[in-house]
């Protein structure tokens, strides 16, 4: 009875789905303006996205983006995996306390903080600084949220499969290998691709860590936009847009199909 | 951005335990001993280290050099310069900012501006869950996704699609112009008003999830019991569904609360020359004056705002864990 759908809660879900979509119409809209001027409507044109793809400095940024995001999240999740196992499978080892409080701390932490602690590191150790000092950056924030996403389903898991194995004489590395990784494997993926994503994302720690001569996409995009409008970062986002919803319209159709034989 | 799901805290159960095998050899003794090692050594280097630089950073002096600094600590005279350094520990740079009204001002202004942007995100976001809630089953995992959506989607151009809207020649204006309900375009964009609405956008669905999480799983059958025992449905929803739903409306909160304070990219974009965010004062300091050991002992204030908070969520899941024990 109380379950009853009212005007109310259609009212509120119209609202703040509008309110979650409409700005992105908007930019998507204004990409195909022909006018620099956000007031004149100039006719339909694709002239931004012909000049984004001519723009050699966001395509040298968009690669380094790409390559950064690439690295720093297969070294995250390599690392996050790990820090997962040892969180669920070692309950007493020398400094637990310590190694539990830095895996959450992280995501806690604010971003001006991370890169400006990072940045001096850096320094202090004399690395030049550029591709690398990002990657690194980005894989010691995104490797927390590879553990957190990973342990979830390590807390889940049926260990009677792994004992079997073990019982049977299958030795430990196998076992994990064979038994363990492939059922943990969609939550390794799911941590890869949000470790992905964060590197992708992130302006505030790239800025700090990055040296000159290194820019990554969101560095660009963010200078742009600090000196106000520019249809080109309009028609840009509108790619990323398409991109990002075809990707994960896809991901939740194919995990839909992936269940449908399971039941 | 950083900005995570709610997560479990980790498992002491003695089901869990390592079974030790008999049969291991040196190698896989080895193995077993690597998968915490590396994390902690990663970890240890590359969060700890940085970490006590900083702290070490805030109690040097500014200098104009490259890096502009004077360090504090002479690391290759060992233990004698690690004493030497604890005896003449410089904490002129707390004394700048409890002096200079700047900093504690953009502390506060952070503090109230995360507040208000979380009660915004709660009256925004509980009425969007409570609805998803009662969908109907086969519309949740599409209303789901809506709501995941934005999240994939780059932080930064979401703040940037407000530019255009908040602009006085902006959309909002002409449109509100254009229907006749104001004749002088409004100064948004740069204001604070700016920033509650680019927050409150950029952190809708970071609100939505924890708060749908716990609604979807919530007993109906307890709100009918109490209409059926004469409860108006006002009453029944602040004496029932609010209190059942208070882990979902303080894990989003936090999620929500901690990342605005820290805040830069909002008010940078958004904000104007008189929005203060202690954020966005680090970074200044840091860019514009250079100033990194003042920067610095920014970073330690902004760490001890956020704990905090963190700290009173804790003890309240512990007590809640307890309660329900």
């Amino acid at each position: 009875m109380t379950r009853r759908w009212t005007l109310f809660d259609t009212t509120a879900l119209t609202f703040g789905f509008a309110f979650l979509y409409l700005p992105l119409l908007v930019l998507v809209v204004y990409s195909f303006n022909d006018s620099r001027l956000l007031n004149v409507w100039g006719g339909f044109s694709t002239r931004w996205y012909v000049e984004l793809w001519n723009d050699k400095v966001l395509l040298t940024a968009l690669r380094n983006s790409l390559g950064i995001a690439l690295f720093s999240a297969a070294i995250a999740t390599f690392f996050g995996t790990l820090a997962a196992l040892a969180l669920v499978r070692y309950t007493r080892f020398w400094g637990r306390p310590l190694f539990t409080g830095m895996v959450y701390a992280p995501m806690v932490m604010p971003e001006v903080v991370t890169g400006l602690s990072l940045l001096l590191f850096f320094v202090s150790i004399n690395a030049e600084r550029g591709f690398w000092t990002v990657t690194l950056a980005h894989t010691s924030f995104t490797m927390c949220y590879v553990a957190v996403v990973v342990q979830s389903r390590l807390v889940a898991f049926d260990r009677t499969l792994e004992e079997a194995a073990q019982d049977l004489g299958c030795p430990p590395l196998r076992t994990f290998f064979t038994i363990t990784l492939p059922l943990i494997a969609p939550s390794v993926l799911a941590g890869f691709l949000l470790a992905f994503t964060l590197s992708l994302d992130d302006v505030v720690i790239a800025s700090f860590v990055t040296g000159p001569g290194t820019s990554t996409l969101p560095i660009e995009i963010f200078n742009k936009a600090r000196r106000g409008l520019s249809p080109e970062i309009n028609a840009l986002s509108s790619l990323i847009l398409l991109v990002v919803t075809v990707a994960v319209v896809t991901s939740s159709l194919l995990s839909k199909r992936a269940l449908i034989p399971a039941r | 951005m950083s900005h995570i799901p709610a997560s479990d805290s980790p498992p002491d159960s003695p089901s869990t335990q390592i079974v030790a095998s008999a049969k291991a050899g040196p190698g896989t003794r080895l193995v077993r001993a690597l998968v915490p090692a590396l994390p902690f050594i990663w970890l240890l280097i590359f969060f700890l280290t940085p970490f006590i630089i900083v702290f070490k950073m805030s109690l040097s002096e500014p200098a104009t050099a490259q890096p502009p600094y004077v360090p504090v600590i002479d690391w290759s005279e060992g233990l004698n310069g690690l004493l030497d350094a604890l005896s003449q520990f410089n904490f002129e740079n707390f004394t700048l900012l409890t002096d200079d009204w700047l900093y504690a001002a953009s502390a506060l202004s952070s503090l109230r501006i995360a507040a208000i942007s979380t009660i915004l995100l709660l009256l925004v976001g509980f009425p969007m869950a409570y609805a998803m809630a009662k969908a109907p089953e086969k519309h949740k995992p599409l209303l789901l996704m809506m709501v995941i959506l934005p999240f994939w989607t780059s932080f930064l151009i979401r703040v940037y699609a407000w530019i255009g809207i908040l602009k006085p020649e902006g959309l909002l204006n002409m449109v509100l112009q254009g229907i006749g309900v104001i004749d002088q375009p409004l100064q948004i964009l740069n204001t604070d008003t700016a920033i509650f609405i680019g927050v409150v956008y950029s952190y809708l669905p970071f609100m939505v999830l924890p708060l749908y999480a716990t609604l979807d799983k919530l007993d109906w059958t307890l709100l009918e019991a109490a209409q059926d025992l004469g409860c108006p449905p006002w009453r029944a929803f602040w004496q029932v569904t609010v209190p059942l739903a208070l882990p979902g409306i303080a894990a989003g909160a936090l999620l929500c609360f901690i990342p605005i304070v820290g805040e830069y990219v909002i008010p940078e974009l958004l904000g104007g020359p008189d929005s203060l965010m202690i954020g966005k004062t680090l970074s200044d300091e840091f860019f514009r004056n250079r100033d990194w050991p003042l920067a610095s002992a920014v970073a330690v204030v902004l760490l001890i705002i956020v704990i905090g908070p963190v700290m009173i969520f804790r003890e309240l899941e512990t007590r809640r864990l307890e309660k329900s024990r």
